[in-house]
């Protein structure tokens, strides 16, 4: 039954979703890292003295939706609340408690009102250098992969850890950018708890009790009602991966209960030597974010529709243990939705789009003068997307991030971060699979050192051995491409030298289609022709 | 014959519904509403004119300026309906547009879909020719292949062409030789990016260019076809059109630029807000406009509207950021959500009311329109809270009908979650406040300011419905309802200052700021905005510098205000002084303790703007005795929760100084000012009416 209590919690349930959504619009505003403040590669949520995630800001990347939403407690398991102060902040970037590898920094901050612990606001970003072996799959263990800060204060009662933050300083390639980054976390957890106490001392709280049991209840009986309708069993798929030397099997079966889904990847293949290894949580955070899309894709994300959705693996790549190295743990969390998605296609058939290019073509650059030359040296990171899968009914998006939620950098920008020069980027034609519904197409992108300068790339590429699946008949997307324009070669995974002169070229993989091509009407195949995503058509 | 008289202005506002008419007659204000004409948009504007000209008491050839703003390139673009357009681009970059920034804006629905690029992948032509990030040519242009180019582009029927190259901002060489070239063989009007949009990031530009090519042959036409019917029928004067940053502009460049047209509509209810802000000496202002479909929101400081270098038009998914085209143009910075009277209202999975993006419109409108809208609309909850009188909606021209009203808030909110009408009535209006107040909190934030700070000026139809109650959740004492609030925009128009903004990315540090380079750059730009400017004024000129800076390595710039004078030795550590201390207002404290870090400048702006005379003069007042009602009505009370006797007050009937007591509603022809519990009302010396905290002096 309602009442006007309850649209009153109702607004102020939206209140606090607006709270996290300013503090992550902070957080991208102020941030150093092209990662964060171009590309969105983030997250922001409030909490309550539990742990328990209240509301997550929108602006975000999938990846972190149930990393951080955990984190939090593994904050509260080591630093005991007689510890806590106000105007403190603390910080790891401990792949197993955090958000999977050590580029993402987690900040959680307590809120305190009138003395009284009322909430947690955490945030995480992905920083631009961590120290170790820079950004690549080459390390053997995660103490070659960069600086580990386990759980602990960045700020106690609002003064800064300057020994932290000299450590720090004294271990990354670019100090001032990931020193600037901390600050950011800092900031954006600090702008959430000046507007949440704004709210509660405007309407009068003394804490945030009833509000939750009222997000949680409501949350909790509208995934009751989704989960009910979907049918009972349990669904099993493979998907087969490039990995860094030798292919990679990823396996999940999907189990839909009265109450619950349950994701278990047994099955899957070892750990791998090299850091494409993930965390069971980035696993399990890429696991959850499919089974919502599909399930609930208008239900916020709190600890009470989360708490829906369980995922259970013995040790393997997609639950890597220390002191695996796990720098490249977003490839295969990337693979995990598609992995996901073919088991549910069996169980809800019709209604699941086909496979995709999954996993970000990340590519990060270290350019320098080339021998003899005078020039510039520069760290440059770029995030490319290919095509998406066919989904029932529309094509697929082409060079479109999926599942991953961030945004590309303009190549303007690009350029300036250092002597490079992108001379196309531009969508892929005939890389689409066919169907009645065709994939996304893939981009073809081409880089190359400025004059007088050379680079080596750490590539961090898949499905170039292993095309992304049709669905229901339709066709293959075309794989993935990684070469010279001398028509050399390259490998998809781990650090390549690009020598002056030469041209990068990276084909990136298009999406499945779905459904039987003969099923594709010829006025739309007619107007593929046309615009030339099917062959190239040059003007 | 020409009677032409300065003191004789008219403005006219073509709005999606409605095209509002408002003539100064030497401080006499007349306004009028016809219903907009699509076919022939120029159609209402000469009716409007004909009716205040009538009660103006004047002839057509005695009006001294038309100042002139519209949708009508926006709605081009929503609709797309612009001409079939060529976009000639870098080799490698012809999916510019079309892949857009690679993201999806909503991330749990798999089924979106982005929008189409304005100009389609086989209207899009390539040529070789590359310009680096220094602005050097990296690659020479090939002139032959742009011969051919131009061959094909005058065989395939195209009606406009739009040119944009890789880092054309930092070198404009190349498009204004290709566009020597194309101009010798196509007889077309062609839109560079150098000129329209010269800003670094090539998905804006390009995206901006190609709009502005796209709508240029029908605003040219419509200009030309406007400024022919105003002198068939007498009227001699001169047109000018407001732009999207706030200022005037003649036809001839706004048939040149029409990107630049965008939302000058509600650019000119900024402006409107910004007169009475002036008039009142208020320094901190919030503007609301809430008209049929949206509500807009505007942060107005020192009398000027705030400013920015981008915005999004034509979003298609529930006004989601990302879901539209991006247009890099100076424009006021506003923020506009889907909540208007019209806006439709709605219960989602987990039980919570929603309400818009949505509308009812004009057809088939609200539930109590009675024209067979059977979904409940914002109009129809304020119907059924009492905050409207239904023999007394729009000077009487529609009767509401309650009943409708309460069967379709039943049907669609109150039954789904076992509200009484009253209660989902309530629910409905506390959502689309908190929406409307979380979007304003969320445009202070992002602007570095705190809302609270602020006197609200509201307007347009459904505002002063809303007002108050926004007013106590943004925690602001004090907003004033117009006169004329109901053509704001039009009469806004009229206040208009000549202005331009030019703007030019150049990426700069200031460890390697060169002072002649930057002073030369400057000069350009002041040179380029002031010619703009003369075309309307000899009159003198105000100058306003900025810069937007970071630190380097961060992705967003934030403005830092700059005096106008050249720059000297001592520049750079006069610069990084201001940034600091500006960005300390934007995020609370500056960065410290990080060595060397860099600090650069991304962008130069400069714009200019004629002085205006200033308006009379008033002060807020406090006002005397109270007026009692001598009506009264049952009117919600969202303090309560209850329904409570409000007084209900003519508008017309009040004086200058009267104060109304809360609770009460102030009625008048097109609209009603809710005064909650919390407020009192007092009219002040030039007829607006000030809401105020009980409590708070004025």
């Amino acid at each position: 039954m309602s009442d006007i209590g309850d649209i009153r919690m109702q607004v102020m349930w939206n209140r606090l979703i607006s709270v996290v959504e300013e503090q992550a619009l902070t957080l991208m505003r102020t941030a150093f890292s092209t990662s964060v403040r171009e590309s969105g590669d983030l997250s922001a949520g409030v909490f309550n003295p539990k742990g328990e995630m209240l509301a997550q800001a929108v602006t975000g990347t999938p990846g972190h939706v149930n990393t951080m939403a955990e984190a939090v407690s593994h904050f509260m398991d080591a630093i005991p609340r007689e510890d806590m102060f106000e105007g403190d902040t603390y910080v790891t970037n401990d792949p197993w408690l955090g958000t999977g590898h050590l580029h993402d920094i987690t900040m959680v901050s307590p809120s305190f009102l009138n003395g009284e612990l009322v909430a947690f606001f955490a945030c995480t970003a992905h920083v631009v250098d961590v120290g170790g072996r820079g950004f690549g799959a080459d390390a053997k263990s995660v103490y070659e992969e960069g600086i580990q800060i386990p759980i602990m204060k960045f700020a106690e009662r609002g003064k800064v850890n300057l020994d932290l933050v000299r450590i720090i300083r004294a271990n990354v390639r670019e100090p001032n950018q990931v020193v600037g980054d901390f600050y950011s976390l800092a900031a954006c957890n600090e702008v959430g708890h000046r507007r949440l106490v704004g709210m509660m001392k405007e309407i009068g709280l003394a804490s945030l009790d009833t509000l939750g049991a009222f997000i949680f209840a409501r949350t909790r009986d509208a995934m009751r009602e989704r989960i009910a309708a979907l049918p009972k069993g349990r669904w099993s798929n493979e998907l087969t991966t490039d990995g860094y030397d030798a292919p990679v099997k990823l396996a999940a079966s999907v189990t839909i209960g009265e109450d619950q889904v349950d994701v278990d990847f047994t099955g899957t293949d070892p750990m791998s030597g090299f850091g494409i290894n993930c965390p069971i949580i980035y696993s399990k955070a890429y696991a959850c974010y499919a089974l919502k899309c599909v399930v609930a894709p208008d239900i916020p994300n709190n600890a009470a529709s989360l708490a829906f959705f369980t995922v259970h693996s013995p040790v393997n790549i997609l639950n890597a243990v220390r002191p695996a190295p796990v720098a490249l743990r977003h490839i295969f969390g990337h693979m995990v939705p598609d992995l996901v998605f073919g088991a549910l296609a069996e169980a809800l058939p019709g209604r699941i789009l086909a496979e995709g290019a999954g996993a970000l073509w990340n590519i990060h650059m270290s350019v320098r003068p080339a021998p003899g030359a005078e020039g510039r040296r520069a760290e440059v990171l770029m995030f490319n997307s290919g095509g998406m899968g066919a989904r029932p009914g529309l094509d697929g998006l082409s060079a479109t991030a999926f599942p991953s939620g961030v945004h590309t950098m303009p190549i303007e920008a690009t350029e300036h971060t250092g002597p490079i020069v992108i001379w196309r980027k531009e969508l892929r034609p005939g890389s689409a699979g066919d169907g009645k519904y065709r994939g996304g197409l893939g981009q073809v992108i081409e880089i190359a050192p400025l004059e007088g300068h050379e680079f080596d790339f750490s590539a961090m590429f898949e499905r170039v051995n292993h095309a992304a699946q049709g669905r229901n008949g339709g066709g293959n997307g075309a794989p993935g491409l990684v070469k010279l324009d001398d028509g050399t070669t390259m490998r998809p995974k781990g650090w390549q030298h690009v020598p002056p002169g030469r041209t990068l070229i990276l084909e990136l993989p298009g999406g499945g289609g779905y459904g039987d091509p003969a099923g594709r009407s010829a006025e739309t195949r007619a107007q593929d022709e046309y615009k030339g995503y099917l062959t190239e058509s040059r003007s | 014959m020409s009677s032409r008289q300065d003191d004789i202005r008219l403005g006219a506002d073509i709005g999606g519904t409605f095209t509002d008419i408002a003539l100064d007659v030497r401080g006499m204000i007349f306004s009028t509403k016809i219903l907009t004409n699509y076919a022939a948009p120029e159609q209402a504007i000469l009716d409007g004119i004909e009716i205040v000209a009538r009660e103006g008491g004047i002839t057509l050839g005695d009006i001294g300026i038309v100042i002139h703003g519209t949708t009508l390139a926006t709605n081009a673009l929503i609709e797309r309906r612009g001409a079939k357009t060529a976009f000639i681009t870098t080799e490698g970059f012809r999916d510019v547009i079309e892949m857009r920034t690679e993201n999806r804006f909503e991330q749990y629905d798999l089924n979106i879909q982005l929008p189409k690029p304005l100009i389609s992948r086989e209207d899009r032509f390539v040529v070789n020719g590359r310009i680096g990030a220094e602005g050097q040519e990296l690659q020479p242009l090939d002139e032959a292949a742009l011969e051919t180019i131009a061959d094909r582009i005058s065989a395939g029927g195209f009606g406009a062409v739009a040119i944009g190259f890789i880092h054309a901002y930092a070198n404009p060489a190349h498009e204004k030789r290709a566009r020597d070239i194309l101009a010798k063989t196509v007889r077309l009007p062609i839109s560079i990016s150098a000129e329209v949009s010269p800003q670094m990031r090539e998905f804006e530009r390009f995206n901006t260019v190609c709009a502005n090519a796209y709508v240029r042959p029908q605003m040219a036409d419509y200009l030309t076809r406007l400024q022919m019917r105003l002198k068939d029928m007498g009227a001699t004067c001169p047109v000018f059109m407001i732009h999207s940053g706030g200022g005037l502009i003649s036809v001839e460049t706004a048939a040149e630029f029409p990107v630049r047209l965008v939302e000058s509509g509600p650019a000119g209810g900024a402006i409107f807000a910004a007169d009475i802000a002036r008039r009142f000496g208020i320094e901190k202002v919030v503007s609301y406009d809430m008209g049929g479909t949206t509500a807009k929101i505007c942060l107005i400081e020192d009398f000027t509207p705030r400013t920015a270098r981008t915005f999004e038009v034509a979003r298609t998914y529930r006004f989601s950021k990302g879901s539209g085209m991006p247009i890099s143009i100076p424009v006021i910075e506003m923020i506009e959500i889907g909540a208007g009277g019209g806006s439709l209202a709605w219960v989602d999975a987990m039980g919570r009311i929603q309400t818009g993006p949505e509308s009812a419109g004009s057809e088939p409108g609200p539930a109590c329109y009675g024209c067979d809208g059977k979904r409940p609309a914002i109009t129809d909850a304020d119907l059924v809270l009492g905050k409207l009188d239904p023999d007394n909606f729009a000077g009487g021209a529609i009767k509401l009908d309650t009943a409708a009203s309460e069967a379709a808030i039943l049907c669609d909110v109150g039954e789904r979650l076992s509200l009484n009408v009253v209660d989902a009535a309530f629910g409905i209006c506390e959502v689309v406040d908190e929406n409307m107040a979380n979007a304003a909190r969320v445009h202070a934030v992002e602007n570095g300011k705190n809302i609270s700070d602020n006197l609200m000026i509201a307007f347009g139809g459904a505002a002063p419905l809303h007002a108050a109650r926004l007013c106590e959740k943004l925690g602001i004492d004090r907003c004033l309802v117009p006169r004329g609030a109901g053509v704001g925009s039009a009469i806004g128009f009229l206040k208009a200052p000549f202005g331009y903004e030019a703007l030019a990315s150049r990426l700069t540090r200031l460890s390697r700021f060169d002072a002649d380079e930057t002073n030369a750059l400057l000069d350009d730009l002041k040179a380029t905005v002031e010619s703009f400017v003369r075309a309307g004024t000899s009159g003198s000129i105000v100058r306003e510098i900025t810069a937007y800076m970071r630190y380097a390595g961060q992705g967003w710039e934030i403005p830092v205000p700059l005096p106008d004078e050249p720059f000297g030795d001592n520049a750079a550590a006069k610069l990084k002084r201001l940034f600091r201390e500006n960005y300390q207002r934007f995020f609370g404290r500056a960065i410290d303790g990080l060595g060397d870090l860099e600090i650069e400048i991304v962008t130069w702006s400069v714009k200019a703007t004629d002085e205006r005379p200033s308006s009379a003069r008033h002060a807020l007042t406090q006002g005397g005795l109270s007026v009692p009602a001598t009506v009264t009505r049952s009117v919600f009370d969202p303090a309560t929760g209850a329904m409570q006797t409000y007084g209900i007050v003519e508008r017309t009937t009040l004086a200058s100084r009267d104060r109304v007591a809360g609770p009460a509603v102030i009625v008048e022809r097109e609209t009603s000012t809710v005064v909650t519990t919390s407020f009192d009302a007092v009219i002040q010396s030039d007829g607006s009416i000030l809401l105020i905290r009980k409590g708070v002096s004025a």
